[in-house]
């Protein structure tokens, strides 16, 4: 692995260029594999393909390499493009079977949705085991007759991992959070009593920061604190930390001013809420855990409830500015 | 580390015992340890960490489980209410 695909890898974990980091589709080979290497099944995800190999050092595999369209082996499997019949006309179109001298393929675990190991057999000859969830497992599941041990085969959703994933929420965040952070300069400009841009900053200034204190609550604290904040709705724990971030945001302002506008402060503390709740929710998506027919039952309540606070916190503002 | 469980009592997941034949591929393919063999039979034990990928249900050669499979992602659910079939969720 060269500096080249470092730096791919932050581009793509910060956002960009994300939807075409990709490898070409087809048979690769790891170190110098033979007639009795085992056989991988990857994404080409570039991300997937060279954590897979960033993981195989000192092991000699094929790489089986499925059309994914630049999307990982989980949500792929979900779709359906890490699927049956893309692996078996890959494994015939690579002639595998005149290649190795085994009829083992070993599949990621998390690419099961897709896959049924069954009909791969039938249709192929090749008998699916299932690997371990994290690359970096598969050297003992190699080693071990390609048995996982329980462990192996959860999916956890530790720290590190939740860290990793902030930079594109924030990414995929930050394109609303400049138009909403542009329209209340323009609001905060035309109320007031000085010129535009004396307006803009002197009544503009706290509700950006409690805008922004509402994307760092859902686009940050709930990922990190995921597990100690209460509440299992992901939009719960969202608003939980939005409330907490806002509570702090309106202490700040009454002991660096002295005073707070009781009324706009408020309003922003609404506003504050909901969009922590709305990013929180939107995490569900990136989470290992949360299932279709919970997220649809949380959006059922939590959907209104965020539509209707941000709609009362800004009339409310508005209400505030040009009262006359 | 803190194990994750989601809403209970709302996933769509079921197993018919009858149909089972005790291979053990469900319990091999759950990324949350759902099913336990018991004999020659799989049962559901954590059915509420169950987040409906539906690798279970795909590889059951026996058809014995159902789910209704889907990703639980609010993005996705959104694009599909307005009508995008470009999916930017994963």
């Amino acid at each position: 692995m060269s500096l080249r695909d470092w730096l791919g890898t932050t581009l793509v974990r910060s956002g960009f260029g994300r939807m075409g980091y990709t490898v070409e589709p087809g048979l690769y080979g790891v170190g110098a594999p033979g007639p009795d290497s085992p056989v991988l099944v990857t994404a080409n995800y570039k991300l997937s393909f060279d954590h897979l190999r960033g993981k195989l050092a000192g092991i000699d595999a094929w790489l089986v390499v499925l059309e994914t369209f630049g999307i990982n082996v989980w949500c792929a499997a979900g779709k359906g493009s890490f699927g049956t019949t893309e692996l078996v006309l890959r494994v015939k179109a690579s002639r595998l079977h005149e290649l190795v001298g085994h009829r083992t393929i070993v599949v990621p675990q998390l690419g099961a949705p897709g896959v049924a190991a069954h009909h791969v057999k039938k249709r192929c000859g090749f008998t699916v085991r299932y690997g371990p969830v994290m690359a970096r497992d598969l050297p003992l599941f190699l080693a071990n007759n390609m048995v996982a041990t329980p462990a192996m085969r959860r999916k956890t959703f530790p720290f590190r991992e939740r860290l990793a994933l902030i930079p594109v929420e924030m990414t995929m965040a930050g394109k609303w959070l400049l138009f909403a952070m542009a329209a209340v300069l323009v609001i905060s400009g035309l109320a007031g009593t000085g010129d535009f841009q004396q307006n803009s900053l002197e009544v503009g200034r706290w509700p950006l920061v409690y805008l922004l204190a509402g994307v760092f609550g859902g686009g940050v604290l709930t990922p990190l604190l995921l597990p100690y904040l209460p509440g299992r709705a992901f939009a719960v724990k969202g608003g939980v930390a939005g409330l907490a971030v806002a509570a702090m945001i309106c202490l700040s302002h009454f002991l660096l001013a002295g005073q707070i506008n009781a009324g706009a402060d408020l309003a922003w503390g609404v506003i504050c809420t909901a969009v922590s709740s709305y990013l929180g929710m939107n995490f569900t998506g990136a989470s290992t855990y949360t299932s279709l027919s919970g997220v649809k039952k949380e959006m059922r309540l939590a959907v209104p409830a965020q539509v209707c606070s941000i709609v009362a916190g800004s009339g409310w503002w508005f209400f505030l500015l040009f009262r006359g | 580390m803190a194990d994750f469980v989601y809403l209970p009592e709302v996933v769509t997941l079921e197993l018919d015992q009858l149909r089972c034949v005790g291979c053990g591929m469900c319990l091999e393919v759950c990324p949350h340890a759902v099913f336990r063999l018991n004999g020659r039979k799989a049962e559901i034990v954590r059915r509420d960490a169950c987040m409906e990928c539906g690798a279970c249900a795909t590889n059951c050669s026996v058809t014995a489980i159902k789910v209704q499979a889907g990703v639980g992602c609010a993005q996705a659910i959104f694009n599909q209410l307005l009508g995008k079939s470009k999916n930017n969720c994963c």
